[in-house]
């Protein structure tokens, strides 16, 4: 293990993070809150422990596939370790632990909260909680690597770790070119928002904020009532598709770009994603026409709400614990699935889901003709056997970390639908999940046992679970 | 620029690494999934799988916006339409490795009719190397820059050799040739000494000259082997005989020792003036028989490496005076160095350079006054050719009285073709172009060289 590489390829990344601090310690001068020394002593402690990482002098500067792995993993908790601190010492949050679940769920783009009163925070506090959203959304190495050079040559091991997906291709020759080109897409898309919410009347501040949780897909309002609080059906319709594009695979963009529009429509799991939020949308308009007044609100609701949790970004304009036993099912079955690879969204993504499906498919076949010769392929292209077997492995330990998770989680005695749903919309990165963690509900009602291992399980989540499980086995450490 | 490069093997490994340290955009493409992967692993670069002669993987790597496609896969058919397809999509620049004789033969035909830029031959590349160690067998290196016009020629400061502790303009004066010393390799850094320099023990020193003064000071200074006039050879295979072709014409009897009975015959029917012999050279019997002892060079050119090393560390042990060895994968070169096997030839490893060399002119030639630039010397000092303008502020005053930055050499002096080793009388006139030797990185135009 390279150990000064990976010291100081996180001092980079903290660098960045002590700049991107300065964003809401700005808003909070401007607005004169009470927050502004909280985010000038969580600036210089972070400015420090970086320079004092950037300190250790690299000798090779060489990394292999376990480096990256330790890299990501290590960045994304020292990261939302140094970004608890304003919640804490502003005393927005009185915890510690609670600071910490608040931040992980911010950068994870989970948008879980533990705060039952929101509306009435410092207004820095508000916008760094929603602006990690948008930081972890495309990923906080991507972002660092877009602007600095962080690995050299083999940056790619660092961004594969991060970047959700089954596969990552680059979109241009270089890592750096490629970090770029994400985030130029990613803000340009943010910044289209942030105009439409203003024109609806949204106050910018507001519009910001919510661009901010639906361009990372996280999830954080600043109101209590979320999106139903300003009782727009105009915004509810911008907010759901946004959420509805940053659930796309990035790809998809730059292929529009280069007016590569048929890739585009022979892409698959676009196809299916959109076929998914479209039969979803029309079966909850239907579970719920009864309780509202027609078609034309049941399916604004519903359409909101199925984008809102396949893009796992948790918005809400109805408290969809009061709906149907079935919506509530298919929703949690949303949950699970997620939103493309290559997204800011997160779930097991759909790209995963098809090759799974296929792979039965092909497997059933062949109980059947035991000698067939079958590949699995993908937009047209056959798949490697590693990336299936990859696939097969990341569902298992999915599952594998779903239940092991809640059975801790079930220590705390609740019911099962909050037990189980909670774990779901962490690991998910949704945030709301059912019961007692609905979207009326939130998070402060665990024990911190609970809350350290739901922040786990959001870090399960959005870095898909390898880079985390591998950093805390001890066999990467051993010395050979 | 954009380049793209078809054929992930060792070649094209080297040139993606080379070239992508060096700034450019790579794409890659080839048929192999494993080594696209160990390079996506490794490079900076975007790797596609496929048939690089294919019009839609070579629109997907963007060839139509490319600046310079090289195909360097192991087949010269499939290269050269890589190349045509690219040529026709709008690559500005094609590069095809192209190793059959059959049609590098024919390479002029090839490159103006069917519009490729550069054709590149690892064996015939690697022959010429050779031959022309063998004429300077007193040298551990020859190297040649600007675009071959001039020879450099590498030897070490031995024990007991005169020039140990020798100031450079002393050794100017004692031996009145005109040699010039380019660049001084001290334990791992490189120094372009000037006249006070004094040389140690050890030092690897690189000096250029036109032929005959090498020679001369090669005598003159202790180190000259007498000519070769006697070379073995293992291993008959490309490079064996293109090497024959050359180093037969003048005058040196060749032995090739080959395998292969087949091989044999059509060496015998190509080569009539080399002697072959049908045996195994890895055989120690054998190549006593031969009589390894008596010959002036050997050179190990089988197909397996570790063959090679070892038939060559035999050789040394035999007293042949310069053993050449080659070798396809680079790796452990300390070890072999210890074993005294310093003149190693790597054919792939030729092929990149010539190619890299080829993109580095390119690059150059565009945005800057220079002409060509070469790395020499392990990489660590340029050679860069510019052509005297009129903005020149050094036009016709003696070199000895122009004042240069340190680590600044003029090296040689093109006037309308012949080559002068400058020495402090020479003036630099109008329409010369000048090569300059430097360890300064990023020389825009020939006024740079002024200390001021």
């Amino acid at each position: 293990m390279n150990y000064r590489m990976i010291i100081n390829t996180i001092g980079r990344v903290l660098a960045v993070e002590t700049v991107l601090l300065l964003l809401p310690f700005v808003t909070a001068i401007l607005y004169q809150d009470s927050s502004v020394s909280a985010f000038l002593i969580t600036i210089l402690i972070t400015a420090v422990a970086s320079i004092g990482a950037l300190l250790v002098k690299v000798r090779n500067r060489v990394i292999y596939a376990k480096e990256g792995f330790t890299i990501v993993a290590f960045a994304w908790i020292l990261v939302s370790i140094f970004g608890a601190i304003p919640f804490y010492i502003s005393g927005a949050i009185p915890s510690f632990i609670d600071s910490l679940f608040e931040t992980i769920s911010g950068f994870t783009t989970t948008g879980a909260s533990i705060l039952t009163e929101i509306e009435t925070l410092p207004k820095g506090i508000l916008f760094w909680r929603s602006f990690t959203h948008w930081i972890g959304g495309m990923g906080v190495l991507v972002f660092v690597m877009a602007i600095v050079p962080l690995a050299g040559d083999r940056s790619i091991h660092v961004m594969r770790a991060e970047v959700p997906g089954p596969t990552m291709e680059k979109l241009v020759p270089r890592i750096k070119g490629t970090a770029k080109l994400l985030y130029s897409i990613y803000i340009l898309l943010t910044v289209v928002e942030v105009i439409f919410l203003v024109a609806g009347k949204m106050p910018v501040f507001d519009s910001l904020v919510h661009a901010f949780g639906t361009a990372g897909t996280g999830g954080f309002s600043i109101m209590n009532a979320s999106i139903a609080a300003y009782g727009s059906p105009y915004l509810e319709y911008v907010i759901a598709i946004f959420m509805m594009l940053f659930g796309v695979n990035f790809t998809i963009f730059f292929l529009l770009l280069a007016r590569e529009f048929k890739l585009v429509i022979k892409n698959e799991e676009l196809f299916w994603y959109l076929s998914i939020i479209l039969i979803a949308t029309l079966a909850i308009t239907f579970s719920i026409m009864p309780q509202y007044g027609g078609f034309g609100e049941a399916f604004r609701l519903s359409f909101f709400q199925v984008s809102s949790i396949i893009t796992t970004t948790g918005y809400a304009t109805a408290d969809y614990c009061q709906w149907p036993m079935v919506t509530q099912m298919i929703l949690l079955l949303l949950m699970i699935v997620g939103a493309c690879a290559g997204s800011t969204g997160g779930g097991m993504k759909v790209s995963r889901l098809i090759i799974l499906l296929k792979k039965v498919r092909r497997d059933i076949h062949k109980l059947i003709h035991p000698r067939m010769v079958g590949a699995i392929k993908m937009d047209g292209k056959t798949l490697q056997q590693e990336t299936v077997d990859n696939v097969s492995l990341y569902f298992i330990s999915y599952m594998l970390l779903l239940f092991v998770l809640s059975l801790i989680v079930s220590l705390d005695g609740f019911d099962f639908t909050t037990t189980f749903s909670s774990v779901v919309a962490c690991m998910g990165n949704i945030g709301p999940g059912l019961g007692m963690v609905g979207p009326s509900g939130n998070f402060s009602g665990f024990s911190n046992l609970s809350k350290l291992t739901l922040s786990l399980a959001m870090l399960f989540g959005r870095l898909e679970i390898f880079p985390l499980l591998l950093a805390m086995s001890p066999s990467l450490y051993r010395k050979k | 620029m954009k380049i793209v490069i078809v054929g992930d093997g060792k070649v094209g490994f080297t040139l993606s690494q080379q070239l992508a340290k060096e700034g450019h955009d790579i794409v890659i493409i080839d048929n192999n999934e494993t080594v696209l992967n160990n390079s996506s692993n490794t490079l900076d670069v975007n790797c596609i799988k496929g048939n690089g002669a294919n019009y839609k993987i070579q629109e997907k790597a963007g060839v139509q916006e490319a600046d310079l496609m090289i195909a360097v896969t192991s087949r010269d058919e499939l290269n050269i339409i890589c190349c045509l397809i690219a040529k026709k999509l709008g690559a500005k620049h094609t590069i095809a490795r192209v190793r059959n004789p059959e049609y590098s033969d024919e390479m002029s035909f090839i490159k103006d009719e069917l519009g490729l830029s550069m054709a590149v031959n690892p064996e015939a590349a690697a022959a010429a190397e050779i031959a022309r160690i063998l004429q300077f067998p007193s040298a551990i290196k020859i190297d040649s820059f600007s675009r071959g016009k001039v020879e450099l020629a590498e030897f070490k400061v031995m024990p007991n050799s005169p020039l140990g502790g020798m100031a450079i303009h002393t050794l100017y004066s004692k031996y009145k040739i005109r040699i010039l010393i380019c660049a001084v390799q001290r334990k791992g850094a490189v120094f372009i000494p000037n006249g006070d320099f004094r040389l140690q023990e050890g030092d690897k020193v690189t000096i250029t000259a036109s032929p005959k003064n090498m020679t001369d000071f090669f005598r003159q200074i202790g180190i000259l082997m007498h000519k070769i006039k006697t070379v073995m050879i293992v291993g008959g295979g490309k490079i064996a005989y293109y090497l024959c072709n050359q180093i037969c014409n003048l005058g040196m009897k060749v032995k090739v020792i080959e395998i292969d009975p087949e091989q044999c015959r059509q060496l015998t029917d190509v080569l009539p003036k080399a002697m072959v012999i049908n045996a195994d050279g890895s055989d120690q019997e054998v190549l006593n028989e031969e009589g390894i002892e008596g010959v002036d060079a050997f050179i190990a050119l089988t197909n397996m490496d570790e063959e090679n090393v070892i038939i060559s560390m035999y050789a040394i042990s035999r007293g042949v005076d310069k053993v050449i060895t080659k070798i396809n994968h680079l790796t452990f070169m300390e070890i072999m160095e210890n074993a005294g096997i310093d003149c190693i030839i790597s054919p792939k490893y030729i092929t990149a350079n010539h190619i890299i060399r080829y993109v580095r002119a390119m690059q150059n030639s565009w945005g800057s006054n220079v002409e060509t630039m070469t790395k020499i010397v392990d990489n660590q000092v340029e050679a860069l050719e510019f052509r005297v303008r009129e903005s020149f502020r050094g036009l016709n005053v003696p070199l000895k009285d122009v004042e240069l930055k340190r680590n600044v050499l003029v090296a040689c002096i093109n006037r309308k073709g012949q080559i002068l080793i400058p020495s402090g009388q020479d003036r630099i006139q109008l329409g010369d172009s000048v090569i300059v030797v430097t360890t300064i990185n990023g020389l825009r135009e020939l006024n740079d060289i002024f200390r001021m």
